[in-house]
């Protein structure tokens, strides 16, 4: 028998909120129905299902691949049973936020690129971006088919209370992880059958059809009745490589890379057994630098050489739009409260984790005064390297990230380190507790901006560790939101 | 569909079909040589060797024939980089590339043969374990094909799927009757004459033939009709004919797909119709070597032809 009781909880680490229960003990109504299933079933069993799951993930090969100098290999991302639930009243208001924060990006994105209003009425200052590699000239007033940038975005979630979600960070380049939000579904539905039929979970299968149809509603001007959407992979050896064969394969897509492709007659082709065919959309899951060598990266050799004129010239649409990972600068984000308000004219719905801008002398004060309390992230990095976690870094770490804060101020934010929401895996041991964020995957085209409920849980496996990059130990789970 | 894709699945079938003649070639190879031991052993191991065309890259290796070392360098020699392992991780790695092309059940198939052979192969294989082992090759290579007829939609992949198949296996059916030809018949006038049975059962064993043919010929063992069903017998599945015949099938279909025939619709026809025509007579009179020379230069012409008709390569 299992327990969600708390003896069971074995290792809570002093976090404010578990997801699951609360306070005095009792099982939150999120998972009230699931803890009633949870508690009949026999722990033996629950461990075979766990291995069940690896094979299965091994055998399908959703597979994320760690390459070496020599030895290529690929690795599974773990996958914990327990689901991570959200009630169908959270989920609204999580939803209204997301959609105000994306809607505010996009139009974001158009302004920097044309009149630039935010700068002129000195809400934005202009050294954010004019030194920012993110930022492309090449796009200045320039709009895509359709006025959309942003076309797949994913933003990431923390919790810290019952009614506190907070924005850790925006991911408009090339969002990834959707693939392990359909599997880890698919994987959670073969296994316990009969979790769902008692549960009302609301699906997420349909993300496949949705980007497709996205994408579509997205397609340049000379595109016909349906238009021809790629998607491109920098190849086998990318980390993501599963995800974007996933995608193609569940869209119905061509999966290109840049040796298939070819600006033939002011279209972007692809080479298929009867001759060049045009693209309409292109889904693209590289990096800006590699789009195009005439344009960009000289030296790159994944890109379409003259994709770019193609593009402004209206013969193709590019998702995301060039130009939009200047957004997942942390040095941006921690303007969005501001640039939420400056587009949509409402406070945001969504608050920011509190980010002290290091650029601001005052601010810089403050985070010198307080390193070992604070977080500290590089404006420009990302997946959870380059930063400094005070709580846990040795004198000398911070003694080091003092020299490093003191002589390039602006490359850095700080933020204090939050008591993140956890959610119980299963262990040997029984339940416990650890830390999850949320990556709600956001699709944008001119017939609206569509949320697929829930998204992607990402946990922190060790004890106490607030890092869930999958690249340092985190693993995945399913996330439901439940229909109500 | 994507030339390069085209090319991915085209090249995955050829190797799983490699691999798994490959497998047959040692079985036959080592019932040979367990019956006769010695020299003879060692000169049938080299014959295998020879076979694959491996002799320069086997010879910088071993100085020597052993069972032990043709088996360990055909199966995972790491200098081999068309050994049985490598074979099918080339395999696996363009089923990877194209994923989106095959269904799950191949893309499972391949990937769990991958695994299997993976961990078979580890070390080197037992004498007393080589049965398994070769049984397990071909059965992975089996049930990747079968998932292929079972769940893929008949489309352009699928007949480069079957082209593939059928091109790699011709071939290496016309080598295995080459170098044994050589072997048996070294000169012409033995045609006919001092038939060594053992041998010419080794051809059909590595052909998986032998059950069919006795079950035909009612164990009647002459060159003539031991070839004749090898290459002109249209109901045996690795014979020269049931290959063109497949090829031309599928080219057919192809053409079907893409509105029109190419120049390899016009090679298979006549390729498939001159063998069709000729008689196993006609065959020994002109010389079985030249004539398997002869298949084998117009099969990969064929294949050539296909790769740049349907644009595999820019």
């Amino acid at each position: 028998m299992l327990h969600c009781s708390k003896g069971i909880m074995s290792g809570s680490d002093g976090a404010k909120f578990d997801e699951m229960r609360a306070e005095d003990g009792s099982v939150r109504p999120a998972y009230a129905e699931y803890c009633d299933w949870l508690q009949a079933q026999e722990k033996g069993w629950m461990r075979r299902k766990g291995f069940e799951a690896e094979s299965f993930f091994r055998r399908t090969g959703i597979t994320f691949n760690v390459y070496g100098e020599n030895d290529a290999e690929e690795r599974l991302i773990p996958f914990d049973m327990v689901p991570r639930i959200i009630t169908g009243g959270e989920w609204r208001r999580l939803s209204r936020g997301i959609e105000q924060r994306v809607r505010a990006l996009n139009a974001f994105m158009h302004d920097l690129y044309h009149r630039q209003e935010i700068i002129r009425s000195g809400r934005l200052p202009e050294r954010l971006f004019r030194n920012n590699e993110a930022w492309l000239s090449q796009m200045v007033g320039f709009t895509p088919p359709g006025g959309v940038y942003t076309h797949i975005v994913g933003i990431d979630l923390v919790r810290t209370g019952p009614d506190e979600f907070l924005v850790l960070e925006d991911n408009a380049r090339t969002p990834s992880g959707v693939s392990y939000m359909l599997e880890n579904r698919e994987t959670m539905m073969a296994m316990f059958p009969e979790l769902f039929s008692k549960i009302q979970v609301r699906p997420v299968s349909n993300y496949p059809r949705r980007l497709a149809k996205s994408l579509a509603a997205c397609a340049p001007e000379c595109a016909g009745e349906n238009p021809t959407v790629a998607v491109l992979t920098p190849g086998i050896y990318n980390s993501a490589y599963f995800e974007h064969a996933f995608l193609a394969d569940q869209m119905g897509a061509e999966l290109v890379e840049g040796t298939d492709l070819r600006v033939i007659d002011g279209r972007v082709q692809m080479r298929t057994t009867s001759g060049f065919q045009p693209i309409d959309v292109l889904y693209r899951r590289v990096d800006d630098d590699f789009l195009d060598p005439l344009t960009f990266n000289p030296d790159s050799v994944l890109g379409i050489p003259g994709i770019f004129d193609v593009y402004r010239a209206g013969g193709i649409t590019i998702a995301n739009a060039p130009g939009t990972g200047i957004s997942d600068d942390k040095a941006i984000y921690a303007f969005m409260p501001e640039i939420v308000q400056f587009y949509t004219g409402e406070a945001p719905i969504l608050p920011n984790v509190e980010t002290w801008r290091c650029a601001d002398p005052d601010s810089l004060k403050h985070v010198l005064d307080n390193l070992p309390e604070l977080v500290v992230k590089e404006v420009h990095g990302s997946g959870g390297y380059g930063m400094l976690i005070g709580p846990t870094a040795s004198k000398k770490e911070i003694a080091a990230f003092r020299q490093k804060l003191k002589a390039k101020p602006h490359n850095y934010i700080a933020q204090p380190t939050l008591s993140l929401s956890t959610c119980p895996i299963f262990t040997k041991a029984g339940l416990a507790p650890r830390h999850v964020d949320l990556r709600p995957f956001v699709l944008v085209s001119p017939e609206g901006i569509d949320i697929t409920p829930g998204g992607l849980t990402r946990v922190a496996l060790k004890k106490g560790s607030l890092v869930v990059n999958s690249s340092q130990g985190g693993g995945t789970k399913d996330s439901w939101v439940l229909a109500d | 569909m994507l030339g390069r894709t085209a090319n991915n699945i085209f090249w995955m079938f050829r190797y799983l079909e490699r691999a798994e003649n490959t497998a047959r070639l040692l079985e036959a190879g080592h019932r040979i040589a367990m019956t006769r031991g010695g020299d003879a052993a060692s000169e049938e191991w080299k014959s295998v060797i020879s076979t694959l065309g491996f002799r320069k890259a086997y010879e910088a290796v071993y100085p020597d024939y052993s069972g032990a070392h043709v088996c360990d360098f055909v199966l995972r020699g790491k200098a081999n980089p068309e050994s049985v392992m490598a074979m099918f991780e080339t395999a696996r790695t363009n089923a990877r590339l194209c994923r989106s092309a095959i269904t799950g059940e191949v893309w499972e198939a391949v990937n769990e043969g991958w695994m299997g052979l993976r961990d078979l192969l580890a070390r080197q294989v037992r004498e007393s374990n080589l049965g398994t082992a070769l049984a397990a090759i071909r059965r992975e290579s089996a049930l990747a094909r079968g998932a292929t007829h079972g769940s893929m939609i008949r489309d352009e992949v699928y007949s480069f799927a079957r082209l593939g198949t059928f091109i790699e296996r011709g071939d290496n059916t016309a080598r295995i009757l080459d170098m044994k030809y050589y072997v048996l018949l070294p000169s012409i006038s033995y045609v006919g004459t001092a038939l060594d049975t053992g041998q010419w059962e080794h051809v059909l064993r590595s052909l998986s033939g032998e059950r069919a043919y006795r079950w035909l010929n009612a164990g009647r063992m002459d060159a003539r009709s031991i070839t004749k069903f090898v290459i002109l017998d249209e109901r045996f599945p690795r014979s020269l004919a049931f290959c063109f015949d497949q090829m031309r099938e599928n080219l057919a279909a192809l053409a079907l797909l893409h509105g029109h025939e190419g120049q390899a619709n016009a090679l298979i026809r006549e390729a498939d119709q001159d063998l069709s025509q000729r008689s196993i007579d006609q065959i020994f009179d002109r010389g079985l070597h030249q004539f398997l020379i002869g298949f084998i230069a117009k099969n990969r012409q064929i294949a050539d032809t296909i790769s740049k008709e349907y644009r595999f390569i820019d």
